[in-house]
């Protein structure tokens, strides 16, 4: 008896171990702590990879690696002729997770849906602001509050929405990370017990990764959702390892302490890549950077003397200082990467002489002008004081005296919208929903200008083509009303478009699957580790 | 010796209020504010912006938003943070012990090394010994916080492979806090080899943090001794045919201490200015960065409460020096 009782325990203690060793770990070393775990009230892209792409999903979702939308947790949907109501038909048997802190005892349907869009809708509702300065800054941005009538239900499985006008970019909004689906069971459980802060601290959906625990600037850990919808996820356990400092995380990459890591450090990535442990993936990031004239301003409210200076700038000398070669020029205000993109428009090509004819032409003599250079660096511009710097020097060549201005952040986003901003300025973005409305009517639209049309540019034939785009649903047919649009961008060039910058992903060379966003989120459903 | 214990305590309000006002009104001072900062390169409308700033309580007069915060505090409320929604002490209470953890190793660290180098040091002054000493202390107290740790990581990390490049434990080993300290939370575990862990990545960050309070501690300790070597009542003692262990070790280096433990007691201040490099470099959940992303955020309750409840410490740690004082040399209890 003893001897099988021994014979027992040693079985069971091999198959504990057994199971430990099987247990596959993904360990994610990420750049910073997620501001909270609810989507709806963040903007970040760090917030959102360890919320919105692990715990949760959408009615639609991105095809991976794609901008392309694919069905997500509604099947299938159906648009009216008017473009206006939007009917989701939900996925039947999707199940919320299951986790220490809530039980679900039903699963997904169209109540939660209604629920998770209504809360950011509604600024009368309890979860309008369910902790003190909780504001639904993404929604907001996008303009859902003016856009959407309604949410209905029609049944169980089937929700409305009803659009106050037609906007073709509705369904790639609702892939985005706000757009996230929550449980209106267990919010109503917290509302019931008085903890509704606990929406932002522990997380629950119906995505790929079960929240686990999260140690505040240390860790948070996750594990696959077994009753995901799409199956369960080949990695049992995601580990994200915050490391705020990039060279540090090239270190722990190197030392096997991570298997992934976003942002290396531009001067790292040879390093990285010539390492037989590691492989380092690269793509054209979703993003653009330019020089916005204030086109408010003689003399660059003339198209010509724009385009002149266009032509002073060396953009191929900038992107090889600032990004040492892992970027590429650009030529239109919308990435390679994004359907529509034109690719028969002629960059103004680098010449000084011409450019120096072309401003005499003009009648513009010893211009002197500011460049505003950004005093942080972004993804798509690394160091706006260094692009400065060049931008200065060729334009001296030409005769034109440049002083470069900068500011706080805060301060800088603020000043440089001002109608009156006295200089150029240096900015950039980053796509939100792969569409490219986000980039042309979002940065150059009328209405945007004294907002994020920093080059305070109103081009009627311009936002014509824009504005049809945007309430036209065919895709070939909004693909040419853009590519029309950008040969008048670049006729009347109201930016010097600087750069899209390549975004490098460097991991170990044990993973795979792991592709690539192109809106820059890190996703880590699909893929797989070797042992 | 209470009437100054009371009289020390009572200082101490008046610097607390002048800690709040000066937190309150420089994190103001700064240009832009947190709902700003919310939507990034996205401009958000005129009329929402003042919405959010209204819901936040921030667009009222700043006296009024002061005294309403100082109402608060006095009852213990230092509010949330504006990102993470969080009550402040709550986030302070769970970051702090990771700080505290490591500045006390790394004080420890410094205290155990610059003393005893600081007396050799002195005891050798002149000799080859003396002059390498304070060489290595010059260069450590020069040093660049972050290119030493990075230093250190290349070559213990991942040429030596003998401790983890970051983090307070190897992430195999996962626990619930107990006491926020890590050495006596995985001992509490009871898990194998957390311990190890745990201590074994302690180790570079106590020395990139440890090093300029080493290099102090062990130039004031040497600049010290050397005066009380000097003084007659050491001679005194040597002529008396004391053991010269005895001279050095009783007699000079507890007069010598006065300064040293003054220094030792000021580098709480340098400590946690160094915490927020150090946390940076070896992604330590402390306070430093803690406070160091607020301020990027402008979330003022976090800045204002955290430099706060950091300007308490420092001031009570400061009384606990003074108290030191007395028991080091008690002519100063008189």
């Amino acid at each position: 008896m003893k001897k099988m009782s021994v014979l027992l325990a040693a079985t069971v203690l091999a198959s504990a171990m057994a199971s430990a060793a099987w247990s596959k770990t993904l360990v994610y070393c990420s750049e910073g702590s997620p501001e909270g775990f609810d989507p709806g009230i963040y903007t970040a892209g760090t917030t959102f990879d360890a919320s919105s792409r692990t715990v949760y999903s959408r009615l639609v979702e991105f095809q991976h690696g794609k901008t392309e939308i694919e069905p997500g947790l509604a099947e299938s949907w159906t648009v009216s002729d008017d473009g206006t109501v939007y009917t989701f038909k939900l996925r039947p048997g999707v199940k919320f997770q299951t986790t220490e802190f809530f039980t679900p005892s039903r699963d997904l349907n169209a109540d939660d849906v209604v629920f998770s869009f209504e809360r950011q809708l509604k600024a009368d509702g309890p979860w309008a602001k369910y902790v003190a300065g909780v504001s639904y800054e993404y929604a907001a941005g996008m303009g859902f509050p003016e856009l959407i009538k309604s949410v209905e239900k029609v049944d169980d499985l089937t929700v409305k929405f009803t659009l106050n006008h037609p906007e073709a970019p509705f369904l790639a909004d609702l892939a985005m990370d706000f757009a996230s689906v929550l449980s209106k069971e267990y919010a109503d459980k917290l509302q019931a017990d008085g903890k509704m802060e606990q929406m932002n601290q522990m997380p629950l959906g119906t995505g790929p990764y079960t929240f686990v625990a999260y140690q505040p600037d240390a860790v948070i850990r996750y594990k696959a959702n077994e009753t995901y919808f799409k199956g369960k996820e080949k990695i049992d356990d995601l580990v994200f390892a915050i490391t705020p400092d990039a060279s540090v995380r090239a270190q722990k990459l190197k030392a096997g302490e991570c298997h992934i890591m976003p942002y290396p450090n531009a001067a790292d990535i040879k390093d990285l890549q010539t390492d037989s442990n590691l492989k380092v993936l690269e793509q054209p990031g979703l993003n653009v950077s330019y020089l916005a004239y204030n086109t408010l301003q003689a003399p660059f409210d003339k198209a010509e003397v724009r385009k002149a200076l266009n032509m002073a700038i060396n953009k191929q000398a900038i992107v090889q200082a600032v990004f040492q070669g892992a970027g590429q020029v650009a030529k239109n205000p919308i990435p390679p990467t994004m359907w529509s993109y034109n690719d028969d428009i002629k960059d103004d090509v680098y010449n000084p002489d011409e450019a120096k004819k072309m401003l005499e032409k003009a009648g513009v003599k010893d211009l002197s002008m500011k460049i505003w250079a950004m005093p942080v660096s972004r993804p798509y511009m690394l160091n706006a004081r260094r692009a400065a710097e060049l931008m200065q020097a060729d334009l001296a060549k030409v005769g034109v005296k440049v002083d470069i201005v900068t500011h706080e952040w805060a301060e800088y986003l603020k000043l440089s919208k001002d109608k009156a901003r006295d200089g150029a300025a240096i900015l950039g973005w980053t796509g939100d929903n792969g569409d490219p409305d986000n980039f042309l009517d979002t940065l150059l639209g009328c209405e945007a200008v004294g907002g994020n049309n920093r080059a305070q540019w109103c081009n009627k034939e311009f936002d014509d083509l824009v504005k049809k785009a945007k309430k036209t649903a065919d895709v070939a047919e909004r693909t040419k009303l853009y590519e029309q649009a950008q040969v008048v961008f670049k006729k009347e060039a109201p930016w010097a478009t600087i750069d899209h910058s390549t975004e490098f992903v460097p991991m170990s060379a044990k993973v795979s699957g792991y592709v690539q966003d192109p809106v820059g989120v890190h996703r880590f459903d699909g893929v797989d580790i070797a042992e | 010796m209470l009437r100054f214990l009371i009289g020390r305590l009572a200082i101490l309000i008046p610097t607390f209020i002048g800690v709040s006002l000066i937190a309150f009104s420089f994190i103001r001072l700064l240009p832009g504010d947190p709902v700003m900062l919310m939507s990034g390169e996205r401009v958000m409308a005129p009329e929402r912006h003042a919405q959010v700033m209204h819901d936040l309580g921030l667009d009222r007069p700043v006296y009024v938003q002061y005294l309403d915060y100082l109402g608060n505090v006095v009852q213990g409320d230092l509010g949330s943070s504006i990102v993470t929604k969080r009550p402040v002490l709550q986030e302070f209470g769970s970051l702090f012990p990771a700080t505290l953890e490591l500045s006390l190793c790394a004080i420890i660290f410094a205290i155990v090394l610059g003393i005893p180098a600081g007396v050799f040091a002195a005891v050798k002054r002149g000799t080859w010994f003396d002059q390498s000493v304070m060489g290595v202390a010059l260069v450590g107290y020069s040093m660049p916080i972050f290119w030493w740790g990075l230093l250190l990581i290349v070559l213990f990390s991942n040429t030596l492979h003998w401790t983890p490049v970051s983090g307070r434990i190897s992430l195999m080993y996962f626990f619930k806090p107990v006491t926020g300290f890590m050495l006596i939370d995985s001992l509490l575990s009871g898990q194998a080899g957390a311990f190890k862990s745990a201590f074994v990545s302690l180790i570079l960050p106590t020395i990139v943090l440890g090093t300029i309070p080493l290099a102090v501690i062990a130039r004031q300790t040497r600049s010290a001794m050397l005066e009380v070597l000097g003084e007659d009542y050491v001679r005194t003692a040597r002529s008396k045919g004391l053991a010269p262990i005895r001279v050095v070790g009783l007699h000079a280096l507890r007069n010598a201490m006065i300064p040293v433990v003054t220094s030792i007691g000021l580098q709480v201040g340098v400590l946690l200015g160094g915490a927020i490099l150090t946390e940076t470099i070896f992604s330590w959940p402390g306070i430093g960065k803690w406070m160091v992303d607020a301020v990027f955020k402008r979330d003022y309750t976090v800045v204002q409460g955290g430099l706060l409840l950091i300007a308490g410490i420092i001031m009570i740690v400061n009384l606990i020096v003074d108290l030191m004082y007395g028991l080091i040399n008690p002519r100063i209890r008189h």
